[in-house]
C-alpha cells in the first residue's frame, strides 16, 4: 500500500473507467416508476415493468457494488479514496436525516399546530363554524373521525421490544467491528449474524404490530393524521431497517468471503454508521409517536 | 502497487481515454464529458421552458383569451418553472462545477466519478418523465410548481408522474452535491487551504450544503402528496387533522434555501469575473466568504415569508419578517464589494464581464424589490401578483441566468480552445440587457396595480404594459440564438490561431495555467499551490507578479 499521499503523491486517486452502470441503473428505476404509475393511474401497463424494472435495477446495484468491493480487495483505494467514502456516506446519511425531519415536521406540525387551530384555539374563531364542537386532543383522526373509531399501540409492549433489539443489535455491531480490528475474524462474523438476526426479528416485531394495527385496533394509514404520520414514521424507518438488514447481510457474506482487514474496512463502518442512523431514528420515533 | 503505478506513469491517454462514439457520453467517468454533457442538457431545457414563456406571453398580449384555453396556460406556468428550475439554472451550474471545481482546486476529477454520471443521467430520464405529461389525459400539472395542496391533487393522470420525476430530480441534485462537497473537503490540490480557494468553489460549497439539507425535504413533502392522493392518508386533510399549510411550511422550508442553490453560485462566478476584467484582487474576499455562508444559515430561517397570507399568527409574521430583512446585510457586502473591487480598476468591457455587471445591476434591483416583499403589510398587497413575478425574474433571469451566461462566455475558450466572436457578444448582451428590462420591468407597475399572476386574462387596463412584456420576450428569446451560434462556432468552428493558457490576461487560478483547449485530464498528479493560488514550480511561483 502507499501512503496517504495528498502531495505530488505515488497513488493516483483512482478514477473508474467509464461504465454503463448508472445509466441501466436510472433505465431500471424508470422502469419500476412506469409501473407503479400505470398502477396508480391507467392500469395499462400491468406488473411487468415494476419487476422487470425492479429485478433489473437489483442486478445493477449488485454489479456495482460488487464492482467497487473488487477495486477495494484490488488495492486500487488510497487513503484518499477511503476518505472519499467516509465523506460521501457521512453526507449521504446527513440527507436522510432531512428526509425524516419532513415527517417529523409533520408530526410536530399537526399535533401542536394544525390540531389546535382546528379545535378553535387562537384568533382562529372560523375553525368553530366549521369544525363546531371539536375538540383537539392527540390521538387524533380529525374532526371528520376519518377512518373510524381507533386505538393505539401501546408503546410498552412490542415496541419496546423493538427498541431492545435495535439497541442490542448496535451494541453487538461494536462487538462485531472491534472483533474485526483485532482480527478475530470468527468472532466478528458471529456477532455479525448476530446483528442481522436482531434486525430481522425487529421486521418480524414490526409486521405483526401492524396487522395487529389493521385487525385489532383499526389503526390504519386511513385513522387521520394520526394513522398518516404512525405509518409514514415507522413504515419509512421499516424500509431502512429492511435495506440496512440487506446491507449487514452482504457484508456479512463479504467477511466470510475474506474480504476486509483490520485497518481497512470502509464497506463495513460505512454499513455500521448507516445501522447506527437507523437506530437513532427510531429513538426519536420511540420517543415521539410510541410513548408520547 | 508499484507496477500499477509505473503502468500509469505511461502515455495515459491510450489508457483511459474516452470510447467512441455515443458511448462515450453514456458512460463518461470524467468531469469534462460530464459538465459539457449538463450544459447542453441545461440549454436545451432553458429553450423548452423560454418556448414555454412565450406561450405564456403570446396569450398575454391581449385581455381575453387568444391561443391557448386556461387549464392549458397554467400548465404552461407550472411546467416553465419546473423546466427552468430543475432543468435549466441547477443543471447549468452543476456542468460549470463539474467543469471547473476539480480544474480550480488541482483535483484530477470529482471525488465520485460514476456517481456524477449517474446524477447526469438521472436528468434526461427525469425530464421525458415531466414533459411527457403534456401528453397524458388531464394534461400536465397545472397547480404552479408549489405543488400547493388541495389544488395539485386534483392533476390527472400526471400526477404520480410529476411526484416520480421531482424524486428523481432530487436524487440527482443531493448525488451531485455530495460529489461537490467531497470533492472540495477531500480533493483539493496541497497549498491550496480553504481560505485560499477561488470564490466560485466556496459558494458552491455552501450550495452543495443546502442542496443536501434540503432536497430529501422535498422529497418528503411530494411523497405526502402521494399518499395524501392515493393511500388514504390525510397530511393536508383538515378533517383528518392535517393542513394544507403544512405543506407549504415543509414546500418552502425546501423552496427557499432553493432559491440561494440557484442564486450562490451566480455570485461566485461574478466575484470571478468582475477581479479579472477590473485588474484587481477580489475586494473582501474573506468578507465574501463569511457572507456566502451567512446566506446559507439566513436561508432556512426565513421560508415564510412566501407564506404571509396564509393566516400565520403575528409572531411569526414578525420574525420572518425580520429575519429575511437581514439577508439584505450579507448581499449588500456582497455588492459593496462587487464595486470596490472595480473602484479605480483597469476596467475592460469583454462580453464576460458585460453580463457580470449586468449581473450586479439587474439582481441589486431583484433585491431591491425583494426587500419590499418582505414587508409583511406591503406583501398582503403584492402576494400573488406580477410585481413578485417581476421580482423573482429579475433575480432569476438577469441574475442567475446571466451569470451563466457570463460563466459560459468566460470559460468557452478554456474549455474549446477557441474564441467566441466578440462582436457577436456585445450584440447578445446589449439585447438581452435591454429586452430584459423590456419584459420584466413593466410587471412590476402591473403587479402594483394588482394583476395577479397565473390568470390568462386581465382587465383591459393592464394592456400597454402587458404588450411591452410580450414584445421584450420575444425579443430576449431571439436574442439568445446569438448566443447559440456564438457557442457552436467555439464547439465545432474552425481553429484560426492559438489561445494561450491564461486567456484573459487579468485572470487567477489553477485553471488559466493548463492548456487551452483543457486537456481530457488535467492535474491527475496535484500540483503545489502557493500563496497567491497558482502553482509554485520549482520553489517559485510560476507566475509571479
Amino acid at each position: 500500500m502507499s501512503s496517504p499521499a495528498p502531495a505530488t503523491g505515488q497513488q493516483r486517486y483512482f478514477v473508474p473507467d467509464p461504465s454503463a452502470w448508472p445509466f441501466l441503473l436510472t433505465a431500471g428505476l424508470v422502469t419500476v416508476i412506469l409501473g407503479v404509475w400505470s398502477a396508480l393511474e391507467d392500469k395499462q401497463l400491468g406488473p411487468l415493468p415494476f419487476y422487470l424494472g425492479g429485478f433489473f435495477a437489483a442486478f445493477i446495484i449488485f454489479r456495482w457494488c460488487r464492482g467497487v468491493a473488487l477495486e477495494s480487495e484490488g488495492g486500487k483505494y488510497s487513503k484518499q479514496v477511503d476518505m472519499t467514502y467516509r465523506m460521501g456516506m457521512a453526507w449521504f446519511i446527513f440527507s436522510e436525516v432531512m428526509f425524516f425531519g419532513a415527517f417529523f415536521g409533520a408530526l410536530f406540525y399537526a399535533r401542536e399546530i394544525s390540531l389546535p387551530w382546528i379545535g378553535g384555539e387562537g384568533a382562529k374563531g372560523v375553525a368553530n363554524l366549521l369544525w363546531n364542537g371539536f375538540e383537539a386532543s392527540w390521538p387524533s383522526n380529525g374532526p371528520g373521525n376519518l377512518g373510524g373509531y381507533f386505538q393505539t399501540m401501546s408503546a410498552w409492549g412490542l415496541p419496546f421490544v423493538n427498541t431492545c433489539l435495535l439497541l442490542t443489535s448496535g451494541v453487538t455491531i461494536t462487538m462485531a467491528h472491534h472483533a474485526l480490528k483485532d482480527n478475530k475474524r470468527l468472532a466478528c462474523i458471529l456477532w455479525m449474524w448476530a446483528t442481522v438476526l436482531l434486525g430481522v426479528v425487529f421486521l418480524w416485531c414490526q409486521a405483526t404490530e401492524y396487522i395487529h394495527a389493521y385487525h385489532e385496533l383499526n389503526l390504519t394509514m386511513h385513522s387521520g393524521v394520526y394513522g398518516s404520520t404512525f405509518f409514514m414514521l415507522t413504515g419509512f424507518h421499516g424500509m431502512h431497517v429492511t435495506l440496512g438488514t440487506l446491507m449487514l447481510f452482504i457484508i456479512t457474506c463479504r467477511l466470510m468471503a475474506g474480504h476486509f482487514k483490520p485497518d481497512s474496512h470502509f464497506g463495513f463502518e460505512g454499513v455500521a454508521w448507516y445501522w447506527h442512523f437507523v437506530d437513532v431514528v427510531w429513538i426519536g420515533l420511540f420517543v415521539f409517536v410510541y410513548v408520547l | 502497487m508499484a507496477n500499477a503505478h509505473a503502468h500509469d506513469a505511461h502515455d495515459h491517454h491510450d489508457h483511459h481515454g474516452p470510447d467512441k462514439g455515443i458511448m462515450r457520453w453514456i458512460k463518461t467517468t470524467n468531469h469534462k464529458d460530464l459538465g459539457t454533457l449538463y450544459l447542453c442538457f441545461a440549454f436545451t431545457m432553458f429553450f423548452i421552458g423560454g418556448l414555454m414563456s412565450l406561450v405564456i406571453r403570446a396569450e398575454l398580449f391581449q385581455p381575453g383569451l387568444q391561443f391557448v384555453d386556461p387549464e392549458f396556460f397554467n400548465s404552461m406556468t407550472t411546467m416553465h418553472a419546473l423546466v427552468m428550475i430543475f432543468g435549466g439554472v441547477m443543471p447549468a451550474f452543476t456542468g460549470l462545477a463539474n467543469w471547473m471545481v476539480p480544474m480550480m482546486i488541482g483535483a484530477g476529477d470529482l471525488a465520485l466519478p460514476r456517481v456524477n454520471n449517474w446524477g447526469f443521467w438521472i436528468l434526461p430520464f427525469g425530464f421525458a418523465m415531466l414533459l411527457s405529461t403534456l401528453f397524458m389525459p388531464g394534461g400536465a400539472p397545472a397547480g404552479g410548481w408549489t405543488m400547493y395542496p388541495p389544488l395539485v391533487l386534483q392533476t390527472g393522470n400526471a400526477f404520480p408522474m410529476l411526484i416520480f420525476a421531482v424524486h428523481l430530480l432530487g436524487i440527482s441534485s443531493i448525488t451531485g452535491a455530495i460529489n461537490v462537497v467531497v470533492t472540495i473537503l477531500n480533493m483539493r490540490a496541497p497549498g491550496m487551504t480553504l481560505l485560499k480557494m477561488p470564490l466560485f468553489v466556496w459558494t458552491w460549497l455552501i450550495t452543495a450544503y443546502l442542496l443536501i439539507a434540503t432536497m430529501p425535504v422535498l422529497a418528503g413533502a411530494v411523497t405526502m402528496l402521494l399518499t395524501d392522493k392515493y393511500f388514504g392518508t390525510s397530511f393536508f386533510t383538515a378533517s383528518g387533522g392535517g393542513d394544507p399549510v403544512l405543506f407549504q411550511h415543509i414546500f418552502w422550508f425546501f423552496g427557499h434555501p432553493e432559491v440561494y442553490i440557484l442564486i450562490l453560485p451566480a455570485f461566485g462566478i461574478v466575484s470571478t469575473i468582475i477581479p479579472t476584467f477590473a485588474r484587481k484582487p477580489l475586494f473582501g474576499y474573506a468578507s465574501m466568504v463569511y457572507a456566502t455562508a451567512s446566506i446559507g444559515f439566513l436561508s432556512f430561517i426565513v421560508w415564510a415569508h412566501h407564506m404571509f397570507t396564509v393566516g400565520m399568527p403575528l409572531a411569526a409574521e414578525l420574525f420572518f419578517m425580520f429575519s429575511t430583512m437581514l439577508i439584505a446585510v450579507p448581499t449588500g457586502v456582497k455588492v459593496f464589494n462587487w464595486v470596490a473591487t472595480m473602484w479605480r480598476g483597469s476596467m475592460s468591457f469583454e462580453t464576460p464581464m458585460l453580463f457580470a455587471l449586468g449581473f450586479v445591476f439587474l439582481f441589486t434591483m431583484g433585491g431591491f424589490s425583494g426587500l419590499m416583499l418582505a414587508i409583511t403589510p406591503v406583501d398582503f398587497q403584492y402576494h400573488d401578483t406580477y410585481f413578485v413575478v417581476a421580482h423573482f425574474h429579475y433575480v432569476l433571469v438577469p441574475g442567475a441566468v446571466f451569470s451563466i451566461i457570463a460563466a459560459v462566455y468566460y470559460w468557452i475558450p478554456k474549455w474549446t480552445g477557441r474564441m467566441y466572436n466578440e462582436t457577436l457578444g456585445k450584440l447578445h448582451f446589449w439585447l438581452s440587457a435591454i429586452f430584459i428590462n423590456v419584459t420584466f420591468f413593466p410587471q412590476h407597475f402591473l403587479g402594483l396595480a394588482g394583476m395577479q399572476r397565473r390568470v390568462p386574462d386581465y382587465n383591459v387596463m393592464f394592456t400597454d404594459f402587458n404588450q411591452m412584456s410580450t414584445i421584450g420576450a420575444f425579443g430576449f428569446f431571439l436574442a439568445q440564438f446569438l448566443f447559440i451560434g456564438n457557442m457552436l462556432a467555439c464547439m465545432f468552428g474552425k481553429r484560426d490561431g492559438k489561445v494561450p493558457e491564461r486567456v484573459w490576461e487579468g485572470a487567477h487560478g489553477l485553471e488559466w495555467t493548463v492548456a487551452s483547449p483543457a486537456p481530457y485530464h488535467t492535474f491527475e498528479d496535484p500540483p503545489l499551490v502557493g500563496d497567491n493560488g497558482e502553482p509554485v514550480a520549482a520553489g517559485k511561483p510560476a507566475h509571479g507578479h
